[in-house]
């Protein structure tokens, strides 16, 4: 026996170096648009200029002259193509309105980037020279870009639809009728506050990107997107071009970054495929980086009102929420259920009574679409409480921390059953921000902040805190029904065992970056006892992985990853029985140990996995009934959400004179339950935690009065770079989720969801002594600046 | 990102590229680092019908003592504007700035004369060699002429290069110990100045020049010229604004420039005094 015995038993919380990276570091991977496709047509779409236009007319002949241009199509040639307009799967009400929207704009536009034609052209110049060719008359309209100018429905986006309210959602949980109205008269302390969570482009470093490709005979089509969802996208591109789903197979080669961006079913993933069918050639098309701005979606967009009630020793009693939702020109694949996935959560993680009344009210607005963005609806939700209850500390006078601790959910709760019904399955709160504390050296911090922020200081010392609570592991069926979401939460996995031992994982998630095929090999490489390096993972090809539900909402391993470790207990399973079988034992007495089986007492008798594996291969000898080869399936509907949890501080230094913010240290304490590979947390967590500070200090998607986007390149839109993030401290404290068998919970989302409020509450605190108490997002120089400005009364 | 058809010629020399842009008058640019063209072309901003690419044209890539000044070859990278021994003893300031210029990648293609003769107000070397009281020196078919600093930049993105002139050299006057100060107010590293300040000083001299504080690069010489009077750091730092006539945009309005101005002249006149 020379195998792997005992040698890998301890894979799962190793570091092991991510397998993807050498292929991504070398520039071997292999993006969309390195795939070389010969006598591929390029696509170009011409883009309204206008927010809000009447089409009036379109000329393509100056562009059908241009050589190499094959064809010109406007929304109107094509309108007959489309056997449903683009999907939107989350129908969140009963009456909620929803546009028809096509792939390209009929007889009016409605945001700047809505699509108006398409040019098929030899090669990608000749495709760009047209677009500049063609000559649209446009009646400009009046655009609607504020939320509450739309809610005010004076100037209508969709007249079919009478009104540019998409829904109201409401989730009102009262212990008795009226409590929540009775808390707020009886509060001894009251915060009402209201946020402004700004547009977010995704800006992912892959743009978009789409090959389809006819394949010969019968009609088959090959669809290559740079997507998160290519199982989804198969369903959804089936049913809108009314093509039979089993001639639809999806590919999603390397995709750099989603981040929620490639979450969707978009118009040019559509055009490629139609035209590829029209035309019988294949059609390729790469997104620029303006484009990506304007016609990818964007992320949060909303007004938040949050009211606080308390009682005298600060213990909140209700939590009052009213959002206006910015859902942009048209619903995309979930844009509507983003708020939804945050509505939850304005409670954070504290023990609130059934005293809660949410309501969302969704609007349109002619500004490109949102969708669901790195944490999606839930860095909302925490930025309004973890804010709120700044305010709560700031109106009872006393220390924000000792706040949060009269109100966090005690160890001993758990599992807890929220006001709302959900039941959170572990968390301990306290310990994580007390290792918070410790590792920002509060207390220090606190000495020299009272030292330095003396009256007419430039430079003033301010630290933030949140402590919040992650709702993911999207998700269990049956709380998706409960929400109108059109489909379920599981995901599958296939793990067999080849006959040389070699083992191969096939997910229905789909990773674009992550480093989840290292993470599942590591899986299957403790389940099986084999070697990391001997897993091999096959994803994100509907023709290899048949049935999937793909990668968003860190769920690819509470969710995808318990899915492939069940698949391996049933491997194993069905491995005992042939040992039992060749062992003559019982499968009872036998133990599973470094990847060989044994009987309970005689280690000597022992049989490798592998020798199963080529017994079940050749299937000589296998015991009655059984059937040849070591493979398993899963289908895993996870039965809970998973809920990480964590405490992030930061520590700022603004420069009163100026307005600039600098971060001088920042505090990750994240609890995602058992770590597969700490290495890949760490990166996860910086990877969120930058884009948490992003929001906070640097982008925004800047429109004009006229539905204009001001910030549609890198130089104005303003994505931190390398030498701009502070130093990030990374530590974690361990509370296994007690509902999946690897005690995981997720971590993509949860740097995203800790940031913003951390380091927005830090400047507040910096400035608390001139007077601010709110800051407006992002927190650049001038807005600071004129903030303070604002704070001493004018007075310089 | 796909700029509109255009033609390429690349010159081994600066007469051969002064030759070159004669023959093709106003629709050829130069290409040099290409970090400030090949964006606009790419946007479609710019759509010359004709590059001529002087980046390999090697006798202009030098920096010399040349006795009262330093000679800087205009096709000489950032990079080593940045680390040049002889700038570090002779215009530390110039040396200095060059180090915040983009980031390490824009560094090491873009040139100091492909930065002057763009003529942007928010790129920091116009200004620095302003405030230095450089001299240009431009070759055109005629030969060469030299231009003062304060004489070359006539707007936003025009300078007093004619359309078949090219710059081959800066010449920057020794420092000769003056105490400095460089002040670059953005919001990335790698950004172009919301506001910035390059300054010198020595006894009751003074040379302040602006960055993105109006149309061209702005010699703040009311600055100047209170500290010749004997003002403190403090109240002349207030006239920063004086000459300047900034715009408004996404990072700043008119009013939060000029009172960065006025914050940024201070500080780096109080480094330059120390």
């Amino acid at each position: 026996m020379t195998i792997t015995e005992n040698k890998t038993t301890n894979v799962i919380g190793t570091r092991l170096l991510r397998r993807e990276d050498p292929p991504l570091l070398t520039g071997e991977a292999k993006f969309t648009d390195d795939l070389n496709i010969p006598g591929a047509l390029h696509l170009a779409v011409l883009r309204s200029p206008y927010a809000h236009a009447k089409i009036k007319s379109i000329n393509v002949s100056a562009a059908l002259k241009i050589a190499g241009v094959i064809a010109v199509y406007t929304g109107k040639d094509l309108q007959t193509t489309w056997a449903a307009p683009l999907p939107c799967a989350w129908p969140v009400t009963k009456d909620m309105k929803n546009p028809a929207h096509y792939p390209l704009a009929i007889d009016k536009v409605n945001y700047v980037g809505d699509g108006v034609a398409a040019v098929l052209a030899t090669n990608e110049t000749a495709s760009r020279d047209a677009l500049d060719a063609i000559d649209v008359d446009y009646e400009p309209l009046q655009a609607v870009v504020d939320l509450e100018d739309a809610l005010s429905d004076k100037n209508i986006i969709h007249n079919d639809l009478g009104t540019n309210k998409s829904y109201t959602w409401p989730l009102l949980v009262e212990d008795t009728p009226g409590c929540v109205e009775e808390a707020f008269k009886k509060a001894k302390y009251k915060v009402k506050e209201r946020y402004v969570q700004q547009r977010l482009i995704p800006m992912a470093m892959e743009p978009r990107a789409i090959a389809a490709v006819p394949q010969p005979f019968g009609g088959d089509i090959t669809l290559y997107s740079a997507t998160q969802i290519p199982h989804i996208l198969k369903v959804m591109t089936a049913l809108t071009l009314g093509i039979p789903e089993h001639q639809v197979r999806v590919i999603a080669p390397s995709v750099g970054g989603g981040f929620g961006s490639k979450l969707n079913v978009y118009a040019e993933e559509l055009l490629c495929m139609a035209l590829a069918r029209k035309h019988n050639t294949p059609v390729r098309w790469v997104e620029e980086r303006s484009e990506n701005a304007q016609a990818t979606i964007q992320g949060r967009g909303q007004i938040q009102h949050i009211e606080l009630a308390a009682d005298e020793n600060g213990k909140i009693t209700a939590i009052r929420v009213r959002i206006i939702g910015d859902m942009g020109a048209y619903l995309q694949l979930v844009t509507p259920g983003v708020p939804l996935l945050g509505a939850f959560l304005y409670g954070g993680v504290y023990d609130i009574p059934k005293a809660y009344d949410f309501s969302c009210t969704s609007v349109f607005t002619n500004l490109t679409p949102t969708d669901a963005y790195r944490g999606a609806g839930r860095p909302e939700a925490t930025f309004a409480i973890e804010s709120a209850i700044e305010a709560l500390a700031r109106e009872m006078k006393i220390d924000s921390f000792e706040l949060r601790k009269r109100n966090y959910i005690k160890k001993e709760q758990y599992p807890y059953t929220a006001f709302s019904g959900l039941v959170y399955d572990s968390g301990d709160h306290l310990t994580a921000a007390e290792k918070a504390a410790k590792l920002t050296d509060l207390a220090g911090v606190r000495k020299q902040q009272k030292k330095q922020n003396v009256p007419g200081a430039t430079k003033l010392l301010g630290v933030g805190m949140t402590s919040y609570f992650e709702m993911c592991g999207l998700a269990p069926s049956r709380v998706l029904a409960s929400l109108n979401y059109s489909a379920g939460g599981w995901e599958t996995a296939t793990v067999r065992v080849l006959p040389t031992n070699k083992v191969q994982v096939i997910t229905g998630s789909s990773p674009h970056g992550q480093g989840h095929e290292t993470s599942w090999s590591m899986i299957a490489a403790e389940k099986l006892g084999v070697a990391p390096e001997d897993v091999d993972v096959l994803h994100s090809d509907t023709a290899i992985s048949a049935l999937g539900l793909d990668t968003y909402g860190s769920r690819s391993l509470p969710v995808g990853g318990v899915a492939i470790a069940m698949a391996c207990d049933r491997v194993i399973e069905k491995a005992k029985t042939i040992a039992a079988h060749q062992l003559e034992c019982a499968a009872e007495d036998l133990q599973f140990v470094g990847g060989t089986f044994s009987v309970k007492g005689s280690p000597d008798r022992a049989l490798p996995l592998a020798a199963i594996a080529f017994g079940a291969f050749t299937a000589h000898n296998l015991p009655e009934g059984c059937e040849p080869n070591l493979e398993a399936q899963v289908s895993y509907d996870p039965p809970n959400f998973s809920w990480p949890f964590g405490t992030h501080m930061c520590v700022v230094e603004v420069d009163a004179e100026t307005g600039a913010v600098e971060i001088l240290k920042y505090i990750a304490v994240d609890d995602c339950g058992i770590q597969i590979n700490p290495l890949i947390v760490e990166g996860q967590v910086h990877g969120g935690v930058v884009q948490g500070i992003a929001q906070a200090l640097f982008e925004e998607a800047v429109y004009d009065g006229d539905g204009n986007l001001k910030t549609s390149t890198l130089a104005e839109y303003l994505v931190p770079a390398a030498c701009d993030v502070p130093p990030i401290t990374t530590a974690h404290t361990t509370t296994p989720s007690p509902t999946n068998q690897l005690g995981v919970k997720g971590i993509g989302e949860a740097g995203t969801i800790g940031a913003a409020p951390t380091v927005i509450n830090a400047i507040i605190d910096a400035l608390s002594g001139l007077g601010v108490k709110s800051m407006a997002m992002p927190a650049s120089p001038q807005t600071v600046w004129k903030t303070i400005q604002a704070a001493r009364g004018g007075k310089k | 990102m796909i700029p509109a058809a255009f033609d390429y010629k690349r010159a081994s020399s600066a007469a051969e590229a002064i030759s070159l842009v004669s023959q093709y008058g106003s629709d050829a640019k130069f290409l040099a680092g290409g970090h400030s063209l090949l964006p606009l072309m790419k946007l479609r901003l710019a759509q010359p019908a004709m590059l001529i690419d002087i980046g390999r044209v090697k006798d202009l890539s030098y920096i010399k003592d040349a006795g009262k000044h330093i000679a800087i070859g205009a096709l000489t990278r950032h990079m080593d504007v940045e680390t040049s021994k002889v700038l570090h003893e002779h215009a530390p300031l110039l040396s200095h700035a060059a180090g915040h210029v983009g980031d390490a990648q824009v560094r090491h293609r873009g040139t100091i004369g492909g930065s002057i003769a763009h003529a942007d107000p928010a790129s920091d070397l116009p200004a620095t060699t302003l405030a230095l009281g450089a001299t240009y020196v431009v070759q055109g078919p005629k030969g060469q002429r030299e231009i003062a600093a304060a004489n070359f930049y006539k707007g936003f993105l025009e300078s007093d290069l004619a359309a078949d002139e090219m710059l081959v050299e800066i010449r920057v006057p020794k420092m000769q110990g003056a105490g400095w100060g460089f002040q670059k107010f953005n919001r990335r590293a790698q950004d172009w100045a919301i506001v910035g300040v390059a300054a010198w000083r020595r006894k009751n001299e003074a040379g302040v020049a602006l960055v993105n504080m109006g149309s061209t690069p702005i010699l703040a010489t009311s600055v100047a010229d209170a500290l010749a009077k004997g003002a403190s750091v403090g109240d002349a730092a207030a006239l920063a604004s004086n000459e300047a006539d900034p715009q408004s945009d996404l990072n700043a309005s008119t009013e939060y420039r000029k009172h960065l101005a006025s914050v940024l002249v201070r500080r780096a006149l109080e480094d330059a005094s120390k």
